[in-house]
């Protein structure tokens, strides 16, 4: 077993923290005030290689692999988990699905678009009454000649409002449960596409949350994804993807938080000494350095596994719901060792807190990873 | 061109300095990086060849990590790099460096039009290694550029000087040591990160410069090392503004007698 | 054997750091028996050597050419490493100016000495030197010994006390070493405008960084540095900001002064900042955040805002003065 990085993921590492130090930290703190969309850092990611990270570099990614990949959204997480989602769905909800299932002429006239950063993609999947039960869909494709028709709203579709493609998961035969779903590439310039709501909400403010809405939307019948009816499975092959890229921006979370609670542990005095010194202070943070070790051990062999082309849903399940438990503690208590500074705005620790929370909740929640994990060991 | 950059790596200027028992500064579990005013002469170097064509030659005088930082200039979009290291080199002072390089850019890799360095080592603050590399090769020199253009076998360059700057134009080849502001240092791509473990990173013992030990004898020796006393906070001054500022005033006079 | 030191002018002036250097050169050449000699280098110079003289110079070596009318490091250097062959001097210094920094190592590498950058202390004893030298931007102080005969080292400005002594010869001599055809030309030079000293140089710096808010803020920072005859300096914030030009940024990647006094307003006082200005003699912050780092160095700390401080300050300077 080896533990040490190789040369490309210690240069990965050095880069990705130097770009995020040098020019997502010093936007955090707007973008999320002002929900606002990073659409500069966004490019500059894109020209960098950062939003195809393991798309082969035929289609104008950069041909990393997944522990890479990991790697560089936990350093954009750490000072900004808004942008670190953005790129996330980017890499693994919209690249992934069409590098694995596309055709050719998909894998040329989309992937690369999304994979250089040129376009931005998204994944629609749920729905209001298709969350946890995300097979429980409304949405329908029906073919009519050489195009597919589409109807339906999805909901929650992070970078919803920006986005130029969105693979989609939509009902085309409804009598087959879920083997009745399919997935396709939708081009949302499409007069039968537009945006609906835009949430407001507690956390990664930066990144969009937003209703796509469907209304007699024309596409192609080649951009079919996948074979008809295997539309589930390409949901759920994806995002067992997806939760390598939320277990590493839960990873960022935890880190900014921990380094930050050390770091004002250390200077600030009370009762004549620093709190650092207080063994109440030690055990927290001596805690939380420990989960946050075992988390980015189970991301990064989850990593591993899916670049060997094995197995990982179980281990990626398992990286998400550690990682994700970490970040919520690890604001919550870095907010308890800032007192009554970590609830102000004047410390990133509240927005910390804030931004932990959806990763208990996107890309699966926390309970529907247990269910994961439970599946896998008990069958 | 033949365009050549000197880059030394360097501990990361937020790391924390130990001296161990030896009276030597320890460099265990320090963060490595490249020299910050090489990584501008590196993204000279790879604008000069973007713009006039030629190729970018990176080299260090180090230890086995160093390899890391070439491979790091590597991805940035340097095409080749050596790598000087030697027994006889642990511990070389500026002299020894100089003439290590020195005798590699005469030599096995020379016919360079500019070499580009930092203008100054953030370790060892010494700003020696340019001028003496200059000197061994018997090249015109500009150092401290913040402004440098390459053209019709010239270099013109805008340094600082105390109080001011100054323009040179110098005649190629020539050395240039940058400092901040020279450029905007690119951060390596992903696919540059890929590419660069393919390109080619020669390691060479002095031997294979065709140097003896005696060559690089070091004629500065590091004794020791020490910590400076650490500044202590002085006086708070509280009260309204003027009482404060008043006795700021009395203070700087009677005590500090600075003013 | 003698200590040289090497005179530094710019346009027929005497820099300041020339007399820290004599002056140091003078008490080493008292402890370790040696005479002291100055190397005066350009054109039309010849008349500074008077001024040398109060420094207890025992000997003055001209070298008067038009050549050296503009200052070029390869022809400097030429002549230096050309006297230093010629005298074999037992230790030869140079301030540590931009001059000094090119001057010092190129000659070195001609004559093949040791040099150490940089000095803020040289003491002799058994007729050897030893040279202290701040090391990883004055995180640490390195101790250092250069094999002879001849050792060299340029000084940190403003950390040698100037004295001056009576007593010595101050004879002058010429000195015509060879100079090398130019490889170089200077094509032209701008100073910064204004009478304010220069950063390096000044005995008071006035700084501002990110507190200030914009560039007009650096207006409040100027008039104190006017009230106080300082110099300006800024923090990297403000520099990366665009306030101000990068010259003026004191730290680990701009300028290390160490004058003394040294005012600190609106700055955090961050680590690559203090590397630059902690040996300052003494140091004021005024900054609104009680628990910036930069009052765990400063000799008066102020808390406030720099808005209502920094103007109270200079009328109380008006009034004083
Ligand atoms: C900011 C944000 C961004 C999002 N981005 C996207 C996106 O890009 N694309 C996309 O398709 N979706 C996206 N989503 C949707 C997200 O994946 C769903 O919100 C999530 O899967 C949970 O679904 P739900 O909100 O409907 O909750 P529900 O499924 O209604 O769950 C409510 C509660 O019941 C629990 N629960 C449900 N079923 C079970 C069960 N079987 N056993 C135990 N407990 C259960 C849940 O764990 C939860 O605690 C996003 C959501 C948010 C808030
Ligand atoms: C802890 C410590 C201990 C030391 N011990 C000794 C000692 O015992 N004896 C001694 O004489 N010196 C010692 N030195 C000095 C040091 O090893 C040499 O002086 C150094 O290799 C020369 O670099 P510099 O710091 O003078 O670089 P500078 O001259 O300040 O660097 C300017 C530029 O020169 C180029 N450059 C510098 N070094 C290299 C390099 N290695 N390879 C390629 N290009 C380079 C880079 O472009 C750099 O930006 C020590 C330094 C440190 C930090
Ligand atoms: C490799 C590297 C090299 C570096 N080199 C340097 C360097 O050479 N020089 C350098 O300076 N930095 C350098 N830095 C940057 C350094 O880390 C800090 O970021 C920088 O010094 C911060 O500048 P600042 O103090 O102006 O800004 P901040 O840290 O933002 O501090 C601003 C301060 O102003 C105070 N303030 C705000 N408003 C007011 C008011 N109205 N009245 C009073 N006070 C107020 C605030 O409380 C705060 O303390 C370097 C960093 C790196 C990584």
């Amino acid at each position: 077993m080896e533990f040490a990085y190789t040369d490309e993921e210690r240069m990965m590492l050095q880069m990705a923290r130097d770009f995020a130090e040098k020019e997502v930290k010093p936007l955090a703190k707007e973008v999320d005030k002002e929900h606002k969309y990073p659409a500069a850092t966004v490019k500059k990611m894109g020209e960098l290689g950062l939003m195809g990270v393991s798309v082969p570099v035929e289609y104008e990614g950069s041909g990393m692999s997944n522990i890479c990949y990991a790697i560089a959204i936990e350093e954009i997480s750490r000072h900004c988990a808004a942008t670190g989602v953005i790129m996330s769905v980017n890499n693994s909800l919209a690249c992934d699905p069409v590098k694995i299932f596309g055709t050719e002429e998909q894998k040329q006239k989309y992937l690369a678009d999304m994979a250089s950063g040129r376009k931005l993609g998204c994944l629609g999947l749920t729905e209001s009454n298709a969350g946890s039960d995300a097979a429980n869909l409304s949405t329908t494709a029906v073919l009519n000649g050489d195009e597919w028709i589409i109807n339906g709203r999805k909901i929650f579709i992070t970078n919803g409002n920006e986005a130029d493609y969105s693979v989609v998961i939509a009902i085309t035969d409804k009598a087959q449960g879920h083997r009745g779903l399919s997935a396709f590439i939708v081009d949302l310039d499409n007069p039968g596409f537009s945006v609906g709501t835009v949430e407001d909400k507690l956390g990664i403010r930066g990144s969009s949350t937003a209703e796509l809405v469907f209304e007699d939307c024309r596409i192609p019948k080649e951009n079919l994804l996948g074979e008809v009816g295997k539309g589930f499975k390409i949901a759920l092959t994806t995002l067992d993807g997806g939760r390598i890229g939320i277990a590493s921006q839960a990873l960022g979370i935890a880190r900014a938080a921990i380094e930050d609670a050390a770091a004002y542990a250390k200077e600030r005095v009370q009762f004549g000494k620093p709190i650092a010194k207080l063994q109440a202070i030690q055990w927290m943070l001596a805690d939380l350095s420990t989960h946050y070790e075992a988390a980015r051990l189970l991301t990064h062999r989850a990593a591993y596994l899916k670049d060997q082309g094995q197995p990982f849903g179980k281990e990626a399940a398992m990286a998400k719901l550690m990682a994700a438990e970490t970040a919520m503690k690890a604001a919550t208590q870095g907010i308890q060792i800032l007192g009554g500074y970590g609830y102000t705005t004047d410390y990133p620790m509240e927005r910390y807190f804030r931004d932990a929370k959806i990763t208990e909740i996107y890309e699966g929640t926390s309970e529907i990873m247990r269910l994961v994990i439970a599946t896998n060991i008990l069958k | 061109m033949k365009i050549v950059a000197c880059i030394k790596q360097t501990f990361d200027t937020e790391a924390k300095i130990v001296v161990g028992g030896d009276g030597q500064i320890s460099d265990e579990g320090v963060n490595m990086i490249v020299n910050p005013y090489d990584e501008y002469a590196v993204e000279e170097a790879i604008r000069t060849k973007e713009k006039d064509g030629g190729e970018v030659v990176v080299v260090t005088v180090g230890g086995d990590k160093a390899q890391e930082a070439l491979r790091y200039c590597l991805a940035m979009g340097a095409d080749r790099a050596f790598l000087i290291n030697d027994p006889a080199l642990v511990g070389a002072d500026s002299r020894a460096v100089s003439v290590a390089l020195a005798k590699l850019l005469s030599d096995k890799e020379a016919g360079f039009d500019v070499i580009f360095t930092g203008k100054e080592a953030v370790d060892d603050g010494a700003a020696q290694v340019p001028s003496q590399l200059a000197a061994r090769l018997d090249l015109a020199q500009a150092n401290v550029v913040t402004d440098c253009e390459i053209s019709d076998g010239k270099a013109t360059a805008t340094r600082e000087i105390d109080g001011g700057s100054e323009t040179l134009e110098l005649t190629l080849p020539a050395l240039i040591s940058a400092q901040k502001g020279l450029n905007e240092v690119r951060y390596p791509s992903l696919p540059g990160i890929m590419k660069a473990k393919r390109k080619p990173l020669e390691v060479l013992s002095l031997a294979d410069l065709g140097l003896s030990a005696d060559d690089v004898a070091s004629k500065v020796e590091l004794v020791v090392a020490e910590l400076p006393p650490a500044r202590k906070a002085g006086q708070r001054l509280t009260g309204e503004v003027d009482e404060v500022v008043a006795k700021l005033v009395q203070l700087l006079q009677e005590e500090a007698k600075v003013i | 054997m003698s200590i040289v030191v090497c005179v530094e002018q710019r346009d027929q002036n005497l820099r300041k750091i020339t007399f820290e250097a004599l002056s140091e050169g003078k008490r080493l050449a008292v402890a370790s028996g040696k005479t002291l000699k100055a190397l005066l280098i350009g054109s039309g110079v010849a008349h500074l050597a008077d001024e040398l003289k109060k420094y207890g110079v025992d000997e003055i070596a001209v070298v008067d050419n038009e050549a050296l009318a503009v200052y070029t490091v390869e022809s400097y250097a030429a002549v230096l490493a050309a006297y230093i062959v010629h005298e074999t001097p037992a230790l030869v210094l140079l301030g540590h100016s931009a001059i000094g920094k090119e001057l010092a190592p190129r000659a070195a590498a001609k004559a093949d000495c040791g040099l150490v950058s940089d000095c803020i202390e040289v003491s002799s004893a058994d007729g050897d030197y030893l040279f202290k030298h701040p090391i990883y931007a004055g995180k640490a102080i390195g101790s250092f010994k250069v094999a002879g005969p001849t050792r060299m080292a340029t000084l940190r400005p403003n950390v040698f006390p100037i004295e001056e002594s009576e007593g010595a010869a101050g004879a002058v001599v010429d000195f015509a070493p060879e100079i090398p055809a130019a490889k170089v030309t200077v094509t032209g030079s701008e100073m910064s405008s204004g009478d304010r000293p220069e950063l390096t140089e000044a005995d008071i710096i006035c700084s501002g960084g990110r507190g200030l808010g914009g560039s007009e803020g650096f207006k409040l920072i100027e008039d104190l540095a006017d009230a106080l005859g300082a110099a300006v300096g800024s923090s990297r914030a403000a520099v990366d900001a665009g306030w101000r030009e990068h010259a003026a940024q004191v730290g680990q990647t701009g300028k290390v002064v160490s004058p003394n006094l040294y005012v600190a307003a609106g700055i955090s006082g961050a680590i690559q900042h203090l590397a630059g200005m902690g040996s300052s003699k003494f140091i004021v912050g005024i900054n609104k955040d009680e628990e910036a780092n930069i009052f765990n160095v400063a000799d008066y700390g102020i808390e406030g805002d720099l808005n209502k401080v920094i103007p109270a300050l200079i009328e109380k300077l008006k009034e004083v003065q």
